[in-house]
């Protein structure tokens, strides 16, 4: 019986991990193809399709503005993030809790809408569709994460350091960039980094808030009206490899700094 | 847990409001706004409930929400039903210095982008895709299966994202679960089978709640996978959406058919909020 269980677990186990992995492998296998259309059966390894998308100016300036607008909408998501987080962990405001619903009720909101009511809110004030403009719907979504993450690692051991420090006589500002970021660093960088791959992988605030200047999963989009197409695999492909990468370089400085 | 002095009355304000003051001008000021544009005609621009009342009226809106609400419940059952056995899998079957690795490896095909994700199903479903070949390959279908651009297609790529997140929410609270609810079982004479039923799946019902809830939301506000897996077949709400202001630019249409489709979710929220507490507490 119980080798039935182990034997029945195992095979169930392979065909889920199957079916996750199935498209991808698709995805990469037939970005390797020479021939213009990503289909079975597979003719041989080609990097024609990668010469392809990195001599593409549209592709590459597209990756460009989306590394720019991931790095400063993180930035000040984690800026606005932090110093609210602190604010409302240290002192005593009237309404705390409301104000802190406010602060995360954009995380219950479809991407859509929030791109939806700033098209509607950008268009009647003469706000011109620009990357600018994607970024600050970056921001709605992600302050809400970097101040629900910072927020809840603010412990009370922090705040007897801080005490120590103001008690030796360290001003306010002080504190807050030799105490409290230091200490907090971990959860900055988590929430930094969720940020990242959050604005990284954004298309309908993109889609819905920028015109000529796009970013990548916008661009990819415009591609994706040619059907099938062996260009979209190659940077489908790209972007899957940098993720990998940086998801590996998270794990590992992450697991580098368990022991301290 | 106040540390301030009293002289720094104004530090906390200056720290909270730089937050404050955005969530308010680039998130409820802009429902205020679509709120408004909602009531508004779009020719012309007077006040009108009009919006409101085509979707109650014409019934090609209303198929779009009923394809929705489908699609959605569609893939919420498929996708416990799927998870719930692999996370189970993950957390008891395979080794505890293995799990890790294991989770990682179910996680890794979300790091390409969304758009890509769907995107890569389209190969696998696409007339002359590998489904296809695979099939008539081995002599089971003579014509290719029409996969792709159709519900079928869209409730796929769905699971394949939401097995992969219920999977995380169901193992993290069976990996809450204390061994000794599994002993008193087992010692008061329940088989496995017996204590699963009565003591494992009810104490994770908290989980699959979570991600049966995060599923809904997510799946039923997204416009990617409908749109590039479903194709303009058969129309889901926010399809709806973003054919207002494609086509023709009717942010007033727009803004009532997000409104609907934001009270809805809110609607669905209610109904799991009992649950959703359980598992905060």
């Amino acid at each position: 019986m119980r080798a039935i269980v182990r034997i029945a677990a195992w095979l169930y186990a392979i065909a889920i991990y199957g079916f996750i992995f199935l498209p991808v492998v698709m995805l990469v296998l037939f970005s390797l193809q020479a021939t213009s259309f990503p289909i079975p059966p597979f003719t041989g390894p080609s990097l024609r399709w990668y010469q392809a998308v990195l001599s593409d100016p549209r592709l590459t300036s597209a990756l460009v503005n989306s590394l720019l607008v991931a790095v400063l909408s993180s930035l000040a998501s984690v800026t606005l993030g932090f110093l609210s987080a602190w604010g409302f962990a240290r002192f005593v405001l009237p309404g705390s809790a409301l104000l802190r619903g406010l602060i995360t009720l954009p995380l219950t909101v479809s991407y859509l809408i929030i791109g939806m009511g700033l098209l509607v809110l950008f268009n009647w004030a003469g706000v011109p569709k620009s990357l600018i403009a994607a970024g600050v719907g970056h921001v709605v979504i992600n302050l809400p994460l970097c101040f629900a993450i910072i927020y809840s690692q603010m412990g009370d051991h922090q705040i007897n350091i801080e005490r120590a420090a103001r008690d030796l006589g360290a001003a306010e500002w002080k504190v807050l960039l030799m105490i409290t970021v230091p200490v907090m660093a971990p959860a900055i960088f988590a929430g930094f980094f969720l940020s990242m791959t959050f604005s990284w992988d954004e298309f309908v605030i993109s889609f819905l808030l920028t015109r000529f200047d796009t970013t990548l999963p916008v661009e990819i989009w415009n591609l994706l009206r040619s059907g099938l197409n062996p260009k979209t695999n190659a940077v489908g492909s790209l972007v899957f490899a940098v993720s990998i990468v940086l998801v590996v370089f998270f794990e590992l400085t992450l697991l580098r700094r368990k022991p301290a | 847990m106040s540390v301030s002095g009293s002289n720094s009355r104004a530090l906390p304000w200056a720290l909270v409001t730089p937050a404050l003051a955005w969530t308010l001008l680039f998130f409820v000021l802009p429902f205020i706004a679509m709120g408004l544009s909602s009531l508004t005609a779009h020719e012309g621009g007077g006040f009108t409930l009009a919006n409101y009342s085509q979707f109650f009226t014409d019934p090609s809106y209303w198929r779009a929400m009923v394809n929705s609400l489908e699609v959605t419940a569609t893939v919420t059952v498929i996708s416990i039903l799927l998870a719930y056995p692999f996370a189970w899998i993950l957390a008891e079957q395979v080794p505890e210095r293995w799990q890790r690795l294991a989770l990682m490896l179910a996680v890794l095909p979300f790091w390409t982008s969304y758009v890509v994700r769907s995107y890569s199903w389209l190969l696998v479903l696409a007339q002359n895709g590998v489904v296809n070949r695979a099939l008539s390959g081995i002599g089971l279908i003579a014509e290719p299966l029409q996969l792709a651009n159709t519900r079928f297609a869209t409730v796929t790529g769905f699971v394949h994202f939401f097995v992969m997140l219920l999977t995380l929410t169901i193992f993290a609270n069976l990996k809450q679960l204390s061994p000794s609810y599994r002993k008193a079982a087992a010692d008061l004479g329940a088989g496995p089978v017996r204590t699963f039923l009565h003591v494992v799946l009810p104490l994770t019902l908290p989980g699959i709640m979570v991600g049966a809830f995060l599923t809904f939301v997510l799946c039923i506000g997204d416009y990617i996978t409908p749109q590039i897996l479903g194709g303009n077949n058969e129309l889901v709400m926010p399809q709806l959406v973003m054919m207002q202001i494609g086509r023709r630019g009717d942010f007033p249409l727009a803004s009532a058919l997000s409104i609907i489709l934001m009270a809805v979710v809110t609607i669905a929220y209610l109904a799991c909020a009992r649950w959703l507490k359980i598992e905060r507490a």
